[in-house]
């Protein structure tokens, strides 16, 4: 009866769906005003009877209904409570159904809070969130469909993927969506300004505070994945520049440069028409990513298994989109031209900058991810590139980002006069170039020239984003201090830099060593010693393990025990790696269990990761940069009631604010 | 216990029958530092997108031995290599191999910069021959 | 307005390449590099005596099969009736490579489900597996008469493969016709 239900309001979702993109749409071009409110309404209905879908199918799962055919392939009797939660999106059907879920939340949150938009952008904007669900919509009802029944029902089910049966990774796709999902408000407000043939400063102003949230929900989700990578795989690896993760990390550059961008276009009305062209980009690129994991066209263990039929849908509903925003594009951008110009040194230049280096990275991954299939098209031949080549090509336009980052904060708009500039530079150059040396050399040892770029740009970036944090605190009582939009760019950057630091330091130094490992036998591994006390068996709730106890120590001081585990799932019967990490700022310790050798001794790989968490800290600092930057006061509703009147009031009837 | 039994029993029949070792160490750390390059960079071919450094599968363990013992036999990296590519095929390699499909690969990075440094250039001259002041009544702020 | 169309041409281009990807199929598949060449030289013992080998030097002279299975292969279970057929029809020679496996399992395993080989080699370590480009069980070569791989299929075999990738590719001169 539950799933039926589920089906219904999924149907149901699907007309509202219909009303919300259709009408606002005709409302606003004749200025209808009753249909343009329909909008509103019809997005809140929509997110109801997603909500009720969703919950129909997350009670499937609670009470394990195998009679429904996803709930049987993924989860299991014995699978904990929380499991059964998370595996509504551990596979296709559910995570599809997850993704309608959270666009029909960013409409409703578009709805809420759009009342300083003039009606017809606003109802233009919900119209085209609409039509996006209303493909997203079909292609669940029409091919992926969640709530298929299975008769007989089995009398227990497939179980969940071991390697999903993990907290970080349960919260990973949410987190992500909101992210992915979130740039089809950006995207919708650079269709809705399309279609008016308007585009403005005060734009730019509204895309802005949408496009940061989805931007730093984005950050978080690709961190998370990237953690749990590296604690659930057991290689210690924390980026594998595998298609899939690439499909997440391709909208988050071009986001980038989105807010990047937006913020000239704000503050000067220029770049008007490539800031369009990022909008429609970044959500091409998640639709792309959505399509890329779901159509069985790359290999990855992340994809979903799936079919080439449900490949074409998405592959048709991306044409539809992004060919028709970009027709859009080629119609209206010419005539967004503006007249303004900046000098050579500027805030401007420095922003382009930022934008050309971004969208360079963004290409190489697009050609990594992307050439192995189009050379097989083309000749036959099957090449694979993998890390190897990523890792070279991406740091080629983001070296020079990553100073020029530094520079840019402290640009003026319009024209920056050169010495002063230089003058607040010199401090920062100087503490690049000292830690750039000092660290590698005298914190772990070696030197070379990438150490030193590396640990240079990060002390660069760090020095340099201060500046204006310390300029505030001790600036003269009475003076308007640091705005929290800069603020939240000070900071942002501030993550930047950790991320940089760590990266290098646990590229060059991580140390890697697998053995094999009796109990009672010890190992060292960069300065530790690794005693291995016991090897037994523990039970979980679903699985069988072998757990190995084994004992770290720093020049015979006992520094931490860790529980590497060998898991076999009692369903799926494979075989899952638990490592026992000691974590720390400082260092991480890893150590994960291989293979069962002979004589009762145990492969064992024990990792030393220096500064690794400083990765993962540095992406929670940007998204808290992000955060601060979006409370500033000028996004407030105050400020809003001052946009209501329209750019052109000739062109929508519209009652007086 | 007979869970326990039966988890063993499970493990041994699950993974290689005649599981050996599962590193090849050289005692010269060239060699060592060399021979872990080499895996890292060489696909697994059983698996979903992996290296046989990373993976436990009976295929890879197989690789590793080999690389190790061509390492041992003086072989270079281009013969290793070729080696792998004469019965895998280019596919693997993670790195591909400069060859006249792969070349602009290498040459990608390079040229974007440049393709972008040029388009930049242009954007900066036909703005800076524009008038800088307009008429905004916004706040002076930095960003 | 020129400018202003390339986006549109870019994804135009990339859309192109998307669909022709999804129509190609399998992308874990890989072609075997053997293909029209000749098959890797090999000797190595045979599974069931020790003391006899069998090599490359066996397989020339007429089509052949060479069949890479093992014990632990569920797929190689599922093809192994088709073999047995195969083999009774006498259409071709099929040799086995048994790779990676224990030796008392594998003979085991064919007193009790028949043998379809006329004798399978022994490939204890891999090694053979590895010169022959083998990352799955099962794997079927199908070699001509001078020794050269004609096609590789990865998977297990049926009827309908069998006619449409193997008797398509044998030409008038092999063995009795099916």
């Amino acid at each position: 009866m539950i799933p039926e239900i589920g089906q219904f309001a999924l149907i149901l979702a699907l007309s509202l769906a219909i009303c919300q993109a259709v009408l606002p749409l005709v409302g606003a071009h004749r200025g209808d005003a009753a249909m343009m409110n329909v909008g509103r309404s019809a997005a809140a209905g929509q997110f109801v009877f997603v909500a009720v879908a969703f919950a129909c199918l997350t009670w499937s799962f609670i009470a394990n209904d195998f009679s429904v055919l996803y709930v049987a392939n993924h989860s299991q009797l014995s699978l904990p409570t929380i499991y059964r939660v998370s595996a509504v999106w551990g596979a296709h059907e559910g995570s599809l159904l997850l993704w309608i879920f959270i666009l029909a939340a960013w409409t409703v949150a578009v709805a809420r809070f759009s009342s300083g938009l003039p009606d017809a952008f606003a109802a233009r904007v919900i119209g085209v969130l609409g039509f996006l669900s209303v493909g997203f919509l079909l292609f669940a009802l029409l091919t992926s469909n969640p709530f298929d029944r299975l008769v007989p029902a089995p009398a227990d089910g497939g179980d969940l993927n071991p390697l999903l049966q993990d907290p970080g990774l349960a919260i990973h796709p949410p987190l992500l969506y909101i992210g992915y999902v979130g740039f089809s408000v950006a995207f919708a407000f650079a269709i809705a300004a399309m279609i008016s043939g308007d585009l403005d400063r005060r734009w730019a102003k509204w895309t802005r505070p949408w496009t940061t949230v989805a931007w730093m929900f984005l950050t978080l989700g690709i961190a998370l994945g990237s953690w749990w990578a590296y604690y659930e795989l057991g290689w210690g690896g924390w980026w594998f520049w595998d298609a899939v993760e690439n499909a997440s990390f391709m909208p988050w550059l071009i986001g980038t440069a989105l807010i990047h961008s937006l913020a000239v276009t704000e503050k000067r009305g220029l770049f008007k028409s490539w800031t369009l062209l990022l909008a429609i980009t970044a959500f091409s690129l998640s639709l792309l990513g959505t399509f890329l994991v779901r159509s069985g066209i790359i290999v990855s263990v992340h994809a979903f298994a799936t079919d080439p039929t449900r490949g074409f849908f998405i592959l048709t509903f991306l044409a539809v989109v992004v060919v028709g925003a970009l027709v859009l594009y080629a119609w209206r951008a010419p005539a967004l031209d503006s007249d303004v110009g900046f000098a050579p040194l500027s805030r401007e230049t420095f922003l382009l900058l930022n934008n050309v280096l971004l969208v360079v990275a963004t290409t190489l991954v697009l050609i990594g991810t992307l050439s192995p299939l189009i050379i097989e098209m083309a000749t036959g031949g099957k090449i694979s590139i993998g890390p190897p080549w990523f890792n070279v090509a991406f740091l080629v336009p983001m070296i020079p980002l990553v100073i020029l980052l530094g520079m840019g904060m402290h640009a003026a708009w319009r024209t920056q006069a050169a010495s002063p500039w230089l003058n607040t530079l010199k401090i920062p150059a100087i503490i690049a170039i000292i830690l750039g040396v000092v660290i590698p050399l005298f914190g772990y040892g070696r030197i070379s020239i990438m150490l030193v770029v590396g640990c240079a740009a990060a002390a660069w970036i760090v020095a340099s984003a201060l500046i204006p944090i310390i300029r505030s605190l001790r600036r003269e009582k009475g003076t308007a201090g640091i705005t929290r939009s800069a603020l939240g760019m000070s900071i942002a950057h501030l993550g930047m830099g950790s991320f940089v630091i760590g990266a290098t330091i646990v590229s060059a130094f991580g140390v890697e060593s697998d053995r094999a490992l009796q109990p009672g036998e010890s190992i060292e591994v960069a300065g530790f010693e690794f005693h291995m006390k016991s090897l037994g068996n523990v039970q979980g709730p679903n699985f069988s393990a072998i757990e190995a106890e084994i004992e770290i120590r720093d020049d015979g001081e006992y520094v931490a025990t860790v529980r590497p585990q060998k898991r076999q799932y009692l369903v799926q019967r494979s075989l899952m790696t638990e490592a026992g990490i000691h974590p720390g700022m400082d260092k991480d310790l890893f150590v994960a269990l291989g293979d069962q050798l002979g004589n009762g001794a145990w492969s064992v790989r024990i990792q030393y990761k220096p500064l690794i968490r400083f990765i993962w800290l540095g992406a929670l600092i940007m998204a808290l940069g992000g955060l601060i930057a979006i409370s500033d006061r000028r996004y407030r509703s105050t400020a809003k009631a001052r946009d209501k009147v329209p750019l052109d009031s000739t062109k929508t009837a519209e009652a007086p604010a | 216990m007979r869970k326990f039994v039966v988890f063993i029993a499970a493990v041994l029949l699950t993974s290689p029958l005649f599981a050996i070792d599962q590193e090849k160490r050289f005692d010269d750390p060239e060699l060592q530092t060399r021979y872990e390059q080499l895996i890292s960079e060489v696909r697994c071919l059983q698996c979903q997108n992996q290296s046989i450094k990373d993976s436990n599968v009976s295929l890879a363990a197989d690789l590793r031995r080999e690389i190790a013992r061509m390492i041992e036999e003086g072989q270079t990296d281009e013969q290793i290599a070729e080696f792998l590519v004469a019965r895998y095929g280019e596919f693997a390699l993670y790195r591909p191999r400069t060859s006249g499909k792969t070349l602009f690969l290498w040459v990608a990075p390079f040229l974007l910069v440049l393709l972008g440094g040029f388009a930049l250039f242009r954007v900066l001259k036909h703005r800076m021959s524009l008038p800088i002041d307009d008429d905004t009544t916004n706040e002076g702020r930095a960003e | 307005m020129n400018r202003f169309l390339w986006p549109l041409i870019a994804v135009a281009v990339l859309l192109g390449f998307l669909v022709l990807g999804l129509l190609h199929g399998d992308p874990r598949a890989l072609p075997s590099p053997f293909i029209g060449k000749p098959a890797p030289q090999f000797e190595l013992p045979t599974l069931k005596n020790p003391e006899v080998t069998i090599g490359s030097k066996n397989l020339a002279g007429d089509y052949a099969i060479v069949n890479v299975w093992a014990t632990w292969c569920v797929m190689c279970r599922a093809e192994h009736g088709f073999l047995l057929d195969l083999a009774a029809s006498k259409t071709i020679p099929i040799y086995g490579i048994n790779w990676r496996d224990s030796r008392v399992e594998a003979i085991r395993w064919l007193d009790e489900l028949g043998d379809p080989y006329i004798a399978s080699a022994y490939d204890a370590d891999g090694r053979v597996g590895i010169d022959w480009g083998v990352y799955g069980a099962p794997e079927t070569f199908l070699l001509d008469p001078e020794g050269t791989v004609v096609y590789k299929h990865l998977g297990p075999l049926d009827p309908v493969i069998w006619q449409r990738e193997f008797v398509a590719r044998m030409g008038a001169s092999g063995g009795a016709s099916k």
